[in-house]
């Protein structure tokens, strides 16, 4: 072996040490005792580790209803947005119709539209039927959120299904539907998985939406529950201890499932350009 | 696909499939948006919450907002911001994914590994970390810092000047994004075929010519789309400002637009201009969009 070869790697390991640095510290830290890590010197890794600061961290009530709140709002937007999606992806990759192209763009536009410039008037659209605080509310405009890509990422799996295996199988006496549910479906399910997964994702972190449409306490995600805890920590000395274990808490379900779908979500974004 | 889709002709199957996917895009992003468009032409301010009727003030406030000194020095600060946390972005994650394709396979699969978990981490938990990482007093990185001799960080607080927050806020989201950007550029780089590699070798071209002159331009589209969305991504960055703030100072001059965008809704009460500045992130927004939204049409026609 080359040794520049050699060298590089040695600097690839390096960044690598250096990249995932924080997310160490965030999993070390939080079972360090309070005690020890009050210390003005950082203790690099937890000698005698402790799960005191998850019991700290989940003692109060407000955990556990806001982790109910995360997966009230975060299942309904996964059912939604998979029955929607592949409703509307069956129907751009299968059929050639009018207004087919001018929803495709519409789809594509609300990608990329920002919550960050539109919260103002979802908070009004809320507040005026009174679903502030409301597991409704706040799916209502996740979906709305997360239903373009999921359409985008389901057209292609869609469209990667012959549609001669169908008719093959109606042939052989199958109803459409009958041949749908047989043959289309089941090779489906890897991309029905990564939609969602990735609408799991897109809720389950989502912060600037709930900060608006979730004001009170009873009604927090987890993300809004960690950010309370953070500030309420801070007025005393913050005990980073517990605040880095309730941060792990918040993070593990994500890192796992996001580990599932990796793959599919690069190709998903950047597929036209690979392709030139 | 084309016979199916001939035998169809006529029925309206593929519009009733579209339909709850239509209505709730409508309910959640059309609606808000038309409203957005009107309230931004309206006088609406604390007594418009209060149920007295908004009167339509025409574009006095677009008129109010190209006037504000306040408004420009926050779309510099985000432009400011934006071009330089993407570039920063961009370069640092072309040069891994080169650094990828050059390591031995164990390096490579163990900073793919370590990207990948800093792209999985959870906005707010990653706020959380990076919130301490940077903590005056018990921080990691001051106390790094502080052993390298001649350089006295002791409970230097980053988050106390614009400057210096701005710099934490551009470490944190291109920590955040880089990851993306790498494995994107790679996936372009494993593209570009061996034999073109070795004939550009053959011909005496070396590293740096190769990059130039072979790779870049093979790998061209990607770099173009991945720039394109961090752009728009560092434009509107909001929970990352909003997070800092919490720690740090909530005074406006360290605001962004997002940031600038919620105090004018919360604080202000002022609806109608906080939607023109909103109409003015989307309109920005959706024109450095079009180009990434052409070349994925280009591919729903292919």
């Amino acid at each position: 072996m080359r040794t520049s070869k050699i060298l590089l790697s040695v600097l690839a390991i390096v960044i690598a040490a250096l990249w995932a640095f924080p997310v160490y510290w965030m999993v070390s830290s939080s079972f360090i005792p309070t005690a020890i890590l009050q210390s003005f010197i950082p203790t690099f890794f937890p000698n005698k580790p402790t799960g005191s600061n998850y019991v700290g961290a989940v003692a109060d009530g407000s955990f556990w209803s806001a982790l109910g709140m995360s997966i009230a709002v975060t299942l309904t937007v996964v059912v939604f947005c998979i029955i929607f999606a592949f409703l509307a992806a069956v129907a751009i990759s299968r059929f050639r119709f009018r207004g087919r192209r001018s929803f495709v763009i519409a789809v594509l536009i609300v990608q990329m539209l920002p919550a960050e410039g539109l919260f103002i008037a979802q908070y009004k659209m809320v507040s005026s039927v009174h679903l502030l605080d409301s597991v409704i509310g706040v799916s209502v405009i996740y979906i709305a959120a997360v239903v373009p890509f999921t359409i985008w990422m389901l057209r292609g799996f869609v469209a990667g299904v012959p549609a001669d295996l169908e008719e093959a199988a109606m042939v052989d006496g199958l109803s459409r539907f009958g041949a749908f549910m047989r043959i289309t479906f089941p090779l489906l399910a890897p991309g029905l998985v990564a939609s969602g997964v990735y609408a799991f994702l897109q809720a389950w972190n989502e912060f600037t939406v709930a900060l608006v449409l979730l004001p009170s306490e009873a009604a927090q995600t987890l993300p809004l529950w960690l950010r309370g805890f953070v500030q309420a920590s801070a007025t005393r000395e913050t005990d980073w201890g517990q605040v880095m274990a309730a941060s792990t808490l918040v993070a593990v379900p994500v890192i796992i499932f996001f580990l599932i779908v990796q793959g599919r979500l690069t190709s998903g974004l950047v597929s036209g350009a690979v392709k030139g | 696909m084309s016979s199916l889709g001939n035998a169809r002709r006529g029925i309206r199957a593929p519009h009733l499939l579209l339909i709850p996917a239509i209505v709730i895009m409508l309910l959640g992003m059309g609606y808000p948006m038309i409203w957005q468009v009107v309230t931004s032409l309206q006088k609406y301010g604390l007594q418009q919450q209060f149920g007295k009727p908004a009167p339509f003030v025409g574009l006095d406030n677009y008129v109010t907002l190209a006037t504000d000194p306040q408004l420009w020095l926050v779309v510099g600060k985000s432009l400011a911001f934006c071009l330089i946390t993407a570039a920063l972005t961009l370069a640092i994650g072309t040069l891994l994914a080169l650094l990828m394709s050059a390591v031995t396979k164990t390096a490579r699969l163990i900073l793919q590994v370590a990207l990948l978990l800093a792209w999985a981490m959870p906005v707010v938990s990653a706020m959380t970390v990076w919130i301490w990482l940077f903590d005056r007093r018990r921080g990691a990185i001051n106390y790094l810092l502080d052993m390298i001799p001649g350089v006295n960080m002791n409970r230097f607080d980053w988050l106390s000047t614009p400057l210096t927050f701005l710099l934490v806020a551009c470490i944190i989201v291109v920590w955040m994004s880089v990851p993306f950007v790498s494995f994107s550029v790679y996936a372009g780089l494993t593209q570009v075929s061996d034999e073109v590699m070795e004939a550009a070798q053959l011909d005496g071209a070396n590293g740096w010519q190769r990059f130039w002159g072979v790779i870049l331009p093979m790998i061209r589209p990607v770099i173009a789309i991945v720039l394109l969305l961090q752009l728009i991504w560092d434009l509107r960055v909001f929970t990352q400002i909003k997070l800092l703030q919490d720690a740090g100072s909530k005074s406006g001059d360290y605001d962004l637009l997002g940031t600038y965008i919620y105090k004018l809704g919360t604080s202000s009460q002022d609806f109608g201009m906080a939607s023109a500045v909103s109409i003015l992130v989307l309109g920005i927004t959706v024109a450095l969009s079009w180009f990434y939204i052409r070349s994925l049409l280009k591919e729903d026609e292919a």
